[in-house]
């Protein structure tokens, strides 16, 4: 990273030049067991534990393909509108590398199991279609760790060590056509499709998608031309945008790189980047002169695939309702408006949100304590909501301790800390804390009646039919009992004691 | 997946020496390379008797669909994975630096 690259301001590349886009997602899948053996999929274990002669690549072992990850490629084709191929192979691309052990990774190439798809996204209220070119399947890498280099990378360092516990988790690679017409708004448009892949990935319950542990990672291709020239400019390709902020801002960068160097009469280099989340820049990687030739050819220990016609029907009949319809089935049934719906997608918070709701909360209820306290204490602690501690029917428990007059907002709130910090369920945090209101009008009273005798000027005020005053004397009784007492209760008894 | 040539040249033969990773000599080129090209030329002998309607086939046994089902089966341990690699360090396969050629 010696070179600093000149820039051009996004307002003037995006006036002068008309991005054109195309993203390649991997996901990993969710099965338990590897793409061609019987290995665990686990994700944290010590390195080289889940290894086994077939994901080795040892002498005389045979892959046998998993029924269920060509189960989920299925899926995930039928989800995005793709044909699903009445017969295709697998092939071996062959490089030598050793994050593959085999000196080959197993993918398909001209016979991709689902192709020609399509999906759409609204972003910012514009309905955009995007073209699936394919989505085959093929297996993952080992894990490489740099050593000797300054910062573990690559480049500068003396040996590599590798734990191939990842290699052959079986992964889709899902390849959009050339996203065009999107112009100033490219950068939101490569966003929302992954947010949009994710949600439709999580829906259809075959992959985790985590993305801060590379289950599901992003590649963007991206070439700039003049308004209103058809051909395509010189592209490159981005490698490892990791998170939905870093795939806008990567798209972005790329916009105004690019149009620097277009706008000074230079030639875009075709080329491999890579993406540098701390400081938010793509660096020249190899160069697509030196062209990659993975001489693929058909994988001979592999019996070809031939999905019935049946099978694909049955499949089709597990997909779930595509998010499109899904969200507006929600937003109908809960009122929401689109701006608050909007809000919700945004915050990735609509599956806790349902979840939540089915657990017996209301929909504003549930759509206050995710959107406002919990994304509160995600953002604190840098994390996406989903990866907080404390499941949807949680937060409905904590709702409905309110609706039953328990606890009341402020208490609710305490009771949320006890449960993200692991304290046990809200019931739990509820008797550890001693948390619960007090409705009991012999304790109550007393505290009642110490407050008109505390402030008889604002009693005397109600008694002469000045309720709103009472407010005052609620407050007195609620500090006393630090925050526990029954907020409506108490003024029942105020106005009863002052009539 | 082109069609293979039904020759091959010399410098194609330096070309797929490196794509493999293996070192040839001069003298290895100019004698492995017009021998290769004999081989190749038998083999494509097989296209003089298959007609169009012959299809290109990557199986011997008209098998399809051949499964198992998602379940974990016990691995190796680490030590044993190790146990044929030339080099091992912090139970992972320690390989020489990777960008050699690159860096």
């Amino acid at each position: 990273m010696t070179v600093t690259d000149e820039l051009l301001s996004y307002d003037d590349a995006v006036a002068a030049y008309d991005p054109v886009m195309g993203l390649e997602v991997h996901v990993e899948l969710n099965t338990a067991s590897k793409m061609f053996c019987g290995c665990s999929t686990e994700f944290g274990a010590d390195p080289n534990t889940q290894v086994c002669p077939v994901c080795l690549g040892l002498p005389g072992s045979l892959p046998v393909i998993n029924r269920t990850a060509v189960e989920s490629a299925i899926r995930i084709g039928l989800a995005l509108s793709c044909e699903i191929a009445p017969w295709c192979r697998f092939a071996r691309k062959n490089y030598f590398y050793p994050d593959m052990p085999k000196n080959f990774q197993t993918s398909q190439y001209d016979e991709p199991i689902a192709f020609d798809g399509w999906t759409e996204l609204d972003v910012d209220g514009e309905l955009f279609r995007i073209g699936i070119e394919r989505a085959h399947m093929e297996e993952d890498t080992g894990k490489s760790l740099h050593v000797g280099g300054s910062t573990g990378r690559i480049h500068g360092a003396q040996y590599s060590l590798v734990d191939y516990n990842r290699a052959g988790i079986p992964l889709i690679e899902i390849v959009t056509k050339p996203i065009e017409g999107a112009v100033a708004k490219a950068p939101a448009v490569a966003r929302a499709y992954v947010a949009h892949l994710r949600e439709l990935l999580l829906a259809l319950g075959v992959s985790d998608v985590r993305m801060e542990q590379g289950s599901l990672r992003c590649d963007v291709n991206l070439s700039l031309r003049p308004h209103g020239q058809d051909a395509y400019g010189l592209r490159t390709e981005t490698k490892n945008v990791n998170s939905l902020r870093s795939v806008e801002r990567a798209v972005r960068y790329e916009i105004c790189r690019q149009a620097a160097a277009l706008a000074a009469g230079d030639r875009v280099v075709q080329e491999t980047r890579h993406w540098h989340e701390d400081t938010g820049v793509t660096t020249s990687g190899r160069s697509k002169e030196q062209a990659e030739d993975y001489r693929y050819f058909p994988e001979p220990d592999l019996v070809p695939l031939a999905p019935s016609r049946e099978w694909i029907g049955e499949l089709r009949a597990t997909l779930p309702e595509p998010p499109r319809e899904h969200r507006a089935r929600l937003q109908a049934e809960w009122g929401f408006s689109d701006l608050e719906m909007r809000d919700v997608v945004g915050a990735g918070a609509l599956l806790s949100i349902e979840q939540t709701v089915a657990a017996g909360s209301t929909p504003q209820a549930a759509r206050k304590w995710w959107l406002s306290e919990l994304a509160r204490r995600a953002n604190e602690q840098g994390v996406e909501l989903t990866a907080l501690p404390i499941t949807p029917g949680q937060v409905a428990e904590v709702q409905g301790l309110v609706d039953a007059g328990r606890v009341n907002d402020k208490l609710a709130r305490e009771v949320l800390d006890g449960v993200l910090a692991g304290e046990g369920t809200p019931e739990e945090v509820v008797t550890a804390r001693g948390l619960e209101v007090v409705s009991d009008d012999a304790a109550l009273g007393t505290a009642v009646d110490r407050a008109i005798e505390a402030n008889p000027d604002v009693a005397e005020k109600v008694r002469g039919g000045k309720t709103a005053a009472a407010g005052a004397l609620i407050g007195a009784v609620m500090k006393e009992m630090r925050g526990q007492a029954d907020a409506s209760r108490v003024r029942e008894l105020i106005l009863e004691r002052l009539s | 997946m082109p069609d293979e040539p039904a020759s091959i040249t010399r410098d194609e033969v330096a070309y797929l020496a490196r794509l493999a990773r293996i070192d040839l000599t001069d003298e290895e080129l100019d004698h492995l390379a017009p021998q290769l090209a004999v081989i190749l030329e038998s083999v494509a002998a097989v296209k003089e008797v298959a007609a169009q309607d012959i299809e290109p086939t990557s199986h011997a046994v008209p098998l399809t669909n051949v499964f198992r089902d998602d379940e974990v089966r016990p691995c190796l341990t680490a030590e044993e994975a190790l146990a044929g690699a030339p080099d091992a360090d912090q139970s992972r396969f320690r390989v020489p630096r990777i960008l050699d050629e690159e860096a």
